[in-house]
């Protein structure tokens, strides 16, 4: 909002200037913090004695010599097996994101193009299936899992966090299909295409931006879900977020807390980078949901 | 679209989200009314020259065997729901009974696990959404005043808290606010007052789990507002400066109403998101101090000596009727227009 008439005062802009910057410390000098602190040793990042160690090094130039160290990294992906759990990272989100993105977009296709009664109710539904917490589904699978014994692998990970994530994509595809003209697929089912035909030649072409917001919206879902895969998985396949929390656990090891941070860092890294590529994306669709929704 | 083909697009997804979502509730639901088995005893007699004595002892054998049999449990009923663990009819009644202030019972009340959690839920969501809906609006309205060329980084800095994972969310801080992080260190400094700390205090806990909802949802209600106060027409606005309005009262009767529609709709998405606060409270390792609903259903899953299908199960089912509670006024408004709109 420039307008022409709208005289802003220096004094409002300069506090308005500071307010941001402040806003900004706030909201990213933790990350910066940790990720320096990760390059140091235990007894500077977390210091009892003086908490400058962590800027001057002290404890890390005496036990390794050198200003920064990468120690923690490369025990946490070997000894720690966090090579282990990015690899099932990479497995679940990778499968997430392309099944969810199938049901979805097929799903959503059908609710934008139907002018049923059902189709509101289906996404009421969804709405609510929004609603719930992941824990009150986990507490419902658990049992069952456990019973059947397809409990603790990917597989079944991979479907859950699937179901989870469709009344989101749902609806934010929806919203996307929405804005497709319905004069388009009209014009195609008359010439003789099928309605699958339509979508797949007619409206999935145009559809890519809504598709690769949908998409970023699972990959993080899966990327960060701590609840269903700290209690879906067993040990062996844990992925980097329950990873990161069993490293907190056991505290018999000297290096286990900084095992934690060096992993946080090397999964909140890849993260970043993702969405400062498609910011523009994370923002439209987060804002599609709402404007429409 | 013929009803037959929207079968076909849709019952994939429909197939998945009935599943794993509708299925898991009629489930928890299920599992509510069982409780884990109690140990199968008896008694073994034993004789030595000065005498016999009975003795009772856990029976393994026929405990497994049973378990093995019907591994939901023995039917509860509503057992479950009304024991101290849950909603503790019979203890409150006592404490009712025994106190004698009204001050009292209450705080005899909270300190019942399921009445604990409950209390920091809703004191999370109470303190949490308003004020994210502030900061998010004051973020928004400042950054859109800033020039347009150096917007996208500082969007992109103003969003890295909400991106993060929760768990990673609050270790981050908490590596800074424990005692020998740079924060808490500092304070501990200034206060000159080397055992302040986070977990010293149940206050001080509550306190930093709150500010840790407000970093972390803040960027959410920021980037709805930004987007909203966008699609904002200009000519009014241009109107009421040749009026003479100050800028709160064009923010106050010209913008605010053009996005109150975004504004019911980021205060509903976030009051869902907190009620189920859970993660922060590991990351924070305030489980001492803090426990949330969400949090005492996953303690009951992990327990380690038998998982409590049945009490974790019943905590879900009454967190399932706190969402409905909340949603319900948002769904009596979504039906009326509905059917007016028909």
């Amino acid at each position: 909002m420039e307008y022409g008439l709208d005289k802003r005062s220096n004094a409002l802009k300069t506090f308005n200037t500071t307010f941001i910057i402040i806003w900004l410390l706030i909201a990213c000098f933790p990350f910066i913090w940790t990720f320096w602190g990760s390059f140091k040793v235990r007894a500077d990042f977390f210091s009892r004695a003086d908490w400058w160690y962590a800027i001057s090094a002290f404890n890390t130039l005496l036990e390794t010599g050198g200003q920064f160290t990468s120690k923690a990294y490369s025990e946490a992906w070997t000894e720690g097996e966090f090579w282990k759990a990015s690899r099932n990272t990479i497995i679940v989100t990778v499968f997430v994101v392309s099944i969810s993105l199938f049901l979805g977009t097929l799903g959503a296709y059908a609710l934008s193009r139907s002018t049923e009664r059902y189709a509101f109710w289906i996404l009421i539904a969804a709405l609510i299936f929004r609603a719930m917490p992941h824990i009150t589904l986990v507490s419902g699978y658990l049992f069952p899992f456990f019973e059947l014994q397809i409990w603790g692998i990917l597989p079944t990970t991979i479907v859950v966090l699937v179901a989870i994530n469709q009344p989101f994509t749902l609806w934010l595809l929806y919203s996307f299909f929405k804005t497709v003209p319905k004069e388009l697929d009209e014009s195609a089912l008359i010439d003789g295409c099928s309605y699958f035909q339509a979508f797949r030649y007619i409206i999935m072409p145009v559809m890519w931006p809504g598709v690769i917001t949908a998409g970023l919206f699972s990959l993080m879902l899966a990327y960060n879900d701590f609840t269903v895969t700290a209690l879906l998985l067993n040990q062996e396949n844990h992925t980097m977020v329950p990873k990161i929390q069993s490293y907190l656990g056991t505290n018999q090891h000297e290096g286990n807390l900084m095992w934690a941070v060096s992993a946080v860092v090397s999964a909140t890294a890849p993260l970043f980078m993702l969405v400062m590529f498609f910011q523009r994306q994370v923002i439209s669709g987060l804002t599609t949901g709402a404007v429409k929704g | 679209m013929p009803n037959k083909t929207f079968f076909w697009f849709f019952l994939p997804t429909g197939l998945a989200m009935i599943l794993f979502i509708g299925l898991p509730i009629i489930s928890t639901g299920i599992q509510s009314f069982y409780a884990q088995h109690d140990q199968v005893v008896k008694e073994v007699k034993k004789c030595d020259p000065f005498g016999c004595t009975v003795s009772i002892v856990v029976d393994q054998e026929a405990t497994s065997i049973l378990r093995d049999e019907k591994p939901l449990g023995k039917f509860n009923g509503f057992g479950t729901y009304v024991d101290r663990n849950h909603l503790a009819i019979e203890q409150i009644s006592d404490f009712w009974k025994e106190t004698d202030s009204f001050g009292e019972f209450i705080n005899q009340v909270t300190n019942l696990p399921f009445y604990k959690a409950l209390l920091f839920t809703l004191t999370y969501c109470l303190f949490v959404t308003p004020n994210v809906l502030l900061l998010g609006f004051i973020i928004a309205l400042s950054l859109n005043a800033i020039s347009r060329k150096i917007r996208g980084p500082l969007i992109f800095g103003t969003i890295l808290p909400m991106i993060v994972t929760p768990l990673v969310g609050s270790l981050v801080l908490f590596w800074m606010i424990d005692a020998e992080g740079i924060i808490g260190a500092n304070l501990q400094l200034m206060m000159e007052d080397p055992y302040l700390s986070l977990k010293s205090s149940r206050t001080l806990t509550w306190i930093t789990i709150i500010i840790y909802g407000i970093w972390h949802h803040s960027p959410f209600a920021f980037v709805v507002f930004y987007a909203a106060l966008q699609t904002v027409p200009q000519e009014p606005v241009e109107a009421a400066i040749i009026d003479g309005a100050s800028r709160y009262q064009r923010i106050r009767h010209i913008v605010l109403p053009h996005i109150y529609p975004v504004v019911t709709f980021v205060a509903l998405i976030s009051l869902m998101d907190n009620f189920r606060v859970f993660e922060p409270i590991i990351g924070f390792s305030a489980e001492g101090s803090a426990q949330s609903l969400s949090w005492l259903i996953y303690d009951n899953l992990v327990n380690e000596e038998v998982i409590l299908f049945g009490s974790a199960a019943a905590t879900s089912m009454m967190t399932i009727i706190g969402i409905a509670i909340l949603l319900a006024p948002v769904l009596i408004r979504t039906w009326k227009e509905f059917r007016t709109a028909r």
